[in-house]
């Protein structure tokens, strides 16, 4: 595939995402995350569980700094990008591609170019205005779309698809950047549980052919356990599990979600 | 009212509540009209005068003068390039500053000064702006043009900002994490957004604006206005008639495009 | 692969789509060249326009404060009654001609029609024509000036009553009929309760805009403050003028203030 051809083999051992001593206060002095630290390298796939508000989303948020963080780092393929601004966070947010869990596509948009929203960090504004893309992106696009299986939807728009459509169109968008790592925020939430499974195939299957390291945010344990390589459960700030979903066991769970009913 | 309590909730009496604060601003409403025609000394018994002049200066409207055709198709194209003029450079301008006004996409400091400028673009009427134009740049259309420009600013920039300020911010967070730069966030995520609203703020204001072209003319900015004003002056009714049915006209017809205009954006 | 990607081409709009807008685009283009090229401008005028513009701000400084009470206040509560007298009357006149133009409710196209061009008319001719025109009718002062509003807010508020009126549910209406209530309890329990919230919204927005609009028609004589307006633009008193602009944005303010302040608490 396309991606494959201009990141040859090489360069793929150096992606990664390291997260060091990630701190995030909203409230000073009350901090909802508190000194986070993990990597992930090369395919693996890794699932952040945790119940709600305890800072899954603003841990996902922080790794592009749409959320800046009080303090810590991140590195994406070895670039630190909580010193950067500007420009150069644009620059370095291609690098890193986001779903989310309401697909945030641009409902009055085709499909077509919702998908080359992902390309918008390349291509300057008055081309991207006038719709003038480059070949080989419009190529791009069509491939993904192909191997979504939405290439007959190209000119519908976006507010015509069903829910799992969307997030295809949102990972496709994701894709497009040719990013070094993939984020998924609650990517299956909206979704019935048939999309669920063939949404978290898919984000899998990309993440191989693609050589990108894989962070999920996931409520649903049962797929976290059956599609992620590792699992970090996050519980009053700091991560309390990180290992194998195999050696999650239910005084884990008790302890990320808390109470003990509802394992029964 | 604990007696009005105990009827309805006990008694089953009425089973409608008896509402007394409508009641009450009913009756203020109707001392309100006896006191406010009090003071305008607005009277039934003038009222009634003036009718059998409405009568006499109706009469005189019949039958239409169009003679002077010339000189009304003139004016009308006139009051047209005014109200051309006015709303392009008042849409170009107010696109810019209803997105500095917009609270979701800009900073206080930058909002704060575009939104007193649009609050000041408000509160005149067109007219007093019309006034102060033609005092400053003197008679003519330029005076109009301006005027309707700062109204144009003050309509369109204001709802312009309050669309942006509804749309959804999902996709614009989605383009900020893909790092598209901030002018192809506005294109992408924004624009699509406010796009239809947008253009029926515009052609609104057209039709507007055509209105108040043929008004700003009364104080000497240009336009149909003028030739109007000078008609009532000289009591010269049945061409005023011809004035006010090409005015209506012309509105209708510019409502028309507007409309055909809106389909296309669709 | 490159086989069928050779096949696809993406365009964003179809040709249909692209030469309607771009007619529409050369259409305003050529409007906007010619009315440039042949409106009577002289650019030496516009050159001039911010020299002029801060002359007169000059002139109107320092305001003459004093003259508030002398001559400003009564013309201002003047003003505040024309706008409200007129609303009322508007309403008064709008809510027959609405109900005349809906056609869910008035089932006879004629008439529909009838309603329509009434309220276009009024609509169409600006508030100054209006002023001219009753002022030619009553004479000047403040009884032309409250017919004026009153016949110039019908148009906007039997538009707007119409439309909520055509919007409402007929669910009610239906059960209400088939009840057998006569015609007008059928409106007023059926029709009325679902368009109450839209009317006064629509009461309180044209009564805002009438605040705005009654400041000027006096302008041409129909009463209020514009005459002194009128009368301080004719004497060159721009001190005084300052002071009247004043006084009118600020009671504009207001009035927009306590309109939103109603609509939040009642609406």
């Amino acid at each position: 595939m396309m991606s494959d051809q201009n990141n040859p083999v090489g360069t793929h051992a150096k992606r990664s995402l390291k997260i060091e001593n990630l701190v995030k206060e909203y409230v000073p002095g009350k901090p909802i995350l508190n000194g986070i630290s993990f990597e992930v390298k090369g395919t693996s796939s890794v699932a952040i569980i945790g119940a709600s508000g305890t800072g899954k989303s603003t841990l996902i948020r922080c790794v592009n700094k749409l959320i800046p963080p009080t303090s810590g780092n991140v590195y994406v393929s070895g670039e630190n990008i909580t010193k950067l601004t500007g420009k150069e966070l644009r620059r370095a947010r291609r690098k890193i591609g986001m779903v989310f869990q309401e697909f945030n596509l641009v409902e009055r948009l085709s499909v077509m170019e919702n998908v080359l929203c992902g390309r918008l960090g390349y291509v300057a504004p008055w081309r991207a205005w006038m719709r003038k893309y480059q070949t080989e992106d419009i190529d791009l696009a069509f491939e993904l779309l192909e191997s979504i299986g939405l290439v007959d939807f190209a000119h519908q728009r976006a507010d015509s698809l069903s829910g799992g459509q969307r997030q295809r169109v949102g990972i496709a968008r994701a894709i497009m950047q040719e990013p070094h790592v993939l984020l998924a925020d609650e990517p299956t939430s909206s979704l019935d549980p048939k999309t669920s499974v063939e949404i978290m195939e898919l984000l899998l299957g990309l993440s191989e052919s693609h050589s990108l390291p894989l962070l999920i945010n996931i409520h649903d344990v049962e797929l976290a356990k059956r599609y992620t390589g590792r699992v970090i459960g996050l519980a009053n700030g700091g991560i309390v599990y990180d290992g194998s979903p195999a050696g999650l066991s239910n005084e884990n769970l008790k302890e990320i979600y808390g109470g003990a009913s509802w394992l029964e | 009212m604990a007696g009005i309590i105990e009827k309805t909730t006990v008694g089953h009496g009425n089973p409608f509540k008896v509402n007394w604060w409508v009641r009450f601003a009913w009756a203020a409403a109707f001392l309100y009209v006896i006191y406010a025609a009090n003071y305008l000394d607005v009277s039934w018994v003038r009222f009634i005068g003036g009718l059998s002049n409405g009568a006499d200066f109706l009469g005189e409207m019949v039958p239409v003068n169009f003679s002077r055709w010339k000189l009304l198709v003139g004016n009308l194209v006139e009051t047209v390039e005014i109200a051309v003029i006015a709303s392009a450079f008042g849409i170009v301008f107010s696109l810019p500053i209803g997105l500095l006004a917009a609270r979701n996409m800009m900073p206080p400091w930058i909002t704060w000064p575009a939104r007193v400028f649009i609050a000041l673009c408000r509160s005149f009427h067109p007219v007093i702006f019309a006034i102060l134009f033609v005092k400053a740049v003197g008679f003519g259309p330029l005076a109009g043009i301006l005027t309707l420009i700062f109204a144009s600013i003050g309509f369109i920039g204001k709802l312009f900002a309050e669309a942006i300020e509804e749309i959804s911010l999902k996709p614009v967070e989605a383009l900020r994490a893909s790092g598209a730069p901030f002018i192809s966030i506005i294109m992408y995520a924004v624009v699509p957004q406010v796009q239809n609203r947008f253009i029926g703020f515009s052609s609104y204001q057209f039709d507007a604006n055509l209105r108040n072209s043929t008004m700003v003319g009364i104080v000497g900015a240009g336009g149909i206005g003028g030739t109007l004003f000078a008609a009532f002056q000289r009591f010269d009714y049945d061409f005023l008639a011809a004035i006010l049915i090409s005015i209506i006209g012309l509105v209708m017809v510019s409502e028309c495009i507007s409309l055909q205009i809106k389909k296309v954006f669709q | 692969m490159s086989e069928i990607i050779a096949t696809h081409k993406w365009e964003r709009f179809t040709f249909r789509e692209r030469m309607a807008r771009f007619a529409v685009f050369l259409g305003f283009a050529i409007a906007l060249s010619l009315s440039i090229s042949t409106v009577e401008v002289i650019p030496e005028f516009l050159y001039d326009a911010p020299t002029q513009a801060a002359d007169l701000l000059v002139r109107m400084w320092p305001m003459d404060f004093a003259y508030y009470p002398q001559g400003i206040h009564e013309a201002m509560l003047e003003t505040l009654h024309i706008a409200s007298l007129g609303t009322l009357l508007a309403i008064v006149m709008a809510v027959p001609v609405g109900i005349m133009a809906a056609n869910n409710i008035v089932h006879f196209s004629p008439l529909n029609w009838l309603a329509k061009l009434i309220l276009v008319s009024s609509r169409s001719v600006n508030s100054l024509v209006w002023a001219l025109l009753f002022v030619a009718i009553f004479g000047p002062g403040p009884l032309a000036g409250t017919v004026c509003i009153g016949f110039r807010s019908v148009g906007f508020v039997g538009k707007l009553f119409a439309e909520a009126l055509e919007e409402t549910n007929p669910g009610p209406v239906e059960a209400l009929t088939a009840a057998g209530a006569p015609w007008f309890s059928v409106f007023l329990k059926g029709y009325w309760p679902q368009v109450a919230p839209a009317f006064w919204g629509i009461f309180l927005f044209r009564w805002d805009i009438n605040v705005r609009e009654s400041a000027v028609i006096g302008l041409v004589g129909a009463g209020g403050i514009g005459m002194v307006l009128d009368t301080a633009l004719n004497l060159f008193y721009w001190d005084r003028v300052s002071v009247i602009l004043l006084s009118i944005f600020a009671v504009v303010i207001l009035a927009e203030l306590l309109v939103t302040y109603i609509r939040k608490r009642i609406i």
